[in-house]
């Protein structure tokens, strides 16, 4: 059995779970066993159902109003709870912020070889061979796991979806929360801005110093907005407070793999690399004909930002409006 | 109140990745070793804890051979009072984790900080790992930090927006940007990191949860295609054509 830890979250599941429903459902065909999921919280029946698109063939469901909020304790509790009563091979976490807190106190729970950033299925002709992304995605790692049980969190963008309708069944799973779980508890959300939000993002429209001040962004947000993309910023001009600190991606801000980056006046410092270098399509605009960025762009315009943006906004009118 | 920070000694972030002709290890020659950033963020904070007169006591530990000396020392010089090294390879996060929470285990530590992960393996296992070995509440991507009572006050990033999470002591938690400002050692605590204590522990016996068999370079790109400033239409027709916007 493979088991799918189904974080929901926003009202959905979002396209990182999805991509891990499909990499948990095709491992277990690959083990040639069945894929099932484990959902935390109220979550509506229908929701459920429509994991079975991805190949899960059940879920169940452990339903307690003490766990409509997230914590780590009481939800990792949970999902061992599950992996042990069906003696799951494999626990598959998509490698979201509540995924990442909860898959370690799986693993130390079930005693399972725990490991983050996979990118492919493993080989399992003799155990658990896995690659991962290491290094800020500088290098690939090849490992082994050690144990007969696997807790994996999947690297956000590096599976792809796919339809894989199977029946579905719910089933009930009865598990009381320890009161020990709710020593650290959410109070508040505290929502950052009503745009697409960053980690989730298919396009991403980022700038930097070369845009010259704050005032200019206008036409970066205009750009973000009529591809329904999200926007980002380079380091130093989240620290000389040009935009937010959440818009930040690089190595110490948020690290984001997009299908596609839109690169705007950055010249590409290896940190800020570290952070988008897994982003499947890079377009750079940069004056400087030198800068690093053009090193790992697929596409590339040395030019004035100031009139190759307006040319790009314009062009793309063209084509939304005959569409 | 003591607190114990969790350092992993890493690349620097501007290093560039070359792996040993085996294809089994990295190659460390010429490369600069530093404290891990996130964990930097968790040292400083605990060090502001001690300066505010919260906390007495501030010790830094990591897992590693005698190489890992100097980024303790670095620690130490920020403003930790004592080191801790853990006399062994760090092979995997269980075993790193494993180490950590034995030596913390009835030490009376009220915080143990850690990174969200590390910089060379973005493993980001060992701080929810110690959590469990420990029994004890843990805060991931925590960005910030204040005592309130007998309890803590974090916030911590989510998707689109923060978490205000209130936890019980003691607690581990794993540091994001936010949660500190990191600092330049000044010559006097360079001078004082010299003879403050750096105790070295050997190591108990931990299974190996992850094993390592090689590493490889991710594929190259291919040539970046140029567009001039007047064929901009041009770019956006090509990312038009490839399904992209």
């Amino acid at each position: 059995m493979v088991l799918l830890f189904a974080e929901y979250s926003d009202g959905h599941f979002k396209k990182a779970v999805l991509e891990a429903a499909t990499y948990a459902s095709d491992l277990a065909k690959s083990l040639g066993t069945t894929c099932a999921a484990v959902s935390v919280g109220a979550v509506s029946d229908e929701a459920l159902k429509t994991l079975s698109h991805y190949g899960v063939s059940k879920v169940y469901k452990i339903v307690d109003a003490k766990l409509d909020s997230f914590t780590n304790t009481a939800y990792a509790a949970a999902t061992a709870a599950v992996a042990i009563q069906t003696n799951a091979k494999a626990i598959i976490f998509a490698q979201t912020y509540n995924g990442r807190a909860v898959a370690p106190r799986v693993a130390i729970k079930i005693d399972a070889s725990a490991y983050s950033g996979v990118i492919q299925l493993p080989d399992t002709t003799n155990g658990f061979a896995s690659l991962r992304s290491a290094f800020s995605g500088k290098g690939i790692e090849a490992i082994q796991a050690g144990k007969e049980k696997v807790v994996i969190t999947i690297k956000t963008n590096s599976y792809h979806i796919t339809a894989n309708p199977v029946d579905c069944t719910l089933e009930n799973f009865a598990f009381s929360p320890a009161s020990t779980s709710f020593e650290a508890v959410a109070k508040e959300i505290v929502k950052a801005s009503e745009g697409i939000s960053l980690t989730e993002a298919e396009l991403v429209v980022s700038a930097g110093r070369g845009m010259k001040g704050p005032e200019n962004w206008g036409m970066i947000e205009e750009l973000a907005s009529l591809i329904g993309a999200a926007t980002a910023c380079s380091k130093p001009t989240a620290d000389m407070g040009w935009r937010p600190h959440h818009e930040h991606v690089g190595q110490t801000g948020i690290q984001i793999a997009p299908n596609l980056y839109i690169a705007i006046g950055i010249s590409g410092a290896i940190q800020h690399l570290a952070g988008v270098s897994s982003s499947k399509t890079i377009v750079v605009i940069n004056k400087d004909a030198e800068a690093p960025f053009f090193k790992i762009a697929d596409y590339g315009i040395v030019g004035d930002l100031f009139e190759v943006v307006p040319k790009i906004i314009a062009a793309i009118k063209k084509i939304k409006g005959k569409s | 109140m003591k607190i114990l920070v969790c350092i992993s000694h890493v690349p620097d972030t501007t290093t560039k990745i070359v792996f040993n002709q085996d294809g089994k290890s990295l190659n460390a020659s010429g490369v600069t070793f530093i404290i891990n950033p996130y964990d930097e963020f968790g040292l400083v904070r605990a060090i502001e804890f001690q300066e505010q007169g919260k906390a007495e006591q501030v010790t830094v530990i990591c897992v590693g051979g005698a190489e890992v000396e100097p980024t303790l020392r670095k620690a130490l010089a920020i403003g930790a009072n004592d080191a801790v090294r853990i006399n062994a390879n760090p092979t995997d996060a269980l075993f790193v984790a494993g180490q950590i929470a034995a030596y913390a285990k009835g030490k009376g530590f009220d915080i143990i900080f850690a990174g969200k992960e590390s910089i060379d393996y973005n493993g980001g296992m060992v701080p929810g790992m110690i959590a469990e070995m420990l029994e004890l509440p843990f805060v991931s991507f925590a960005t910030k930090m204040e005592l309130a009572g007998r309890g803590a006050v974090l916030r911590r990033e989510v998707d689109g927006g923060e978490e205000v999470i209130e936890s019980t002591l003691p607690v581990v938690v794993s540091c994001q940007k936010g949660m500190s400002e990191w600092r330049i050692p000044n010559m006097r605590g360079i001078m004082a990191s010299r003879t403050k204590p750096l105790l070295v522990v050997e190591p108990i016996s931990v299974a190996t949860g992850v094993q390592t068999s090689g590493y490889a370079y991710p594929s190259a790109k291919g040539s970046c295609v140029y567009f001039s400033t007047e064929e901009s239409e041009n770019l956006v027709n090509a990312l038009h054509n490839k399904g992209l916007i």
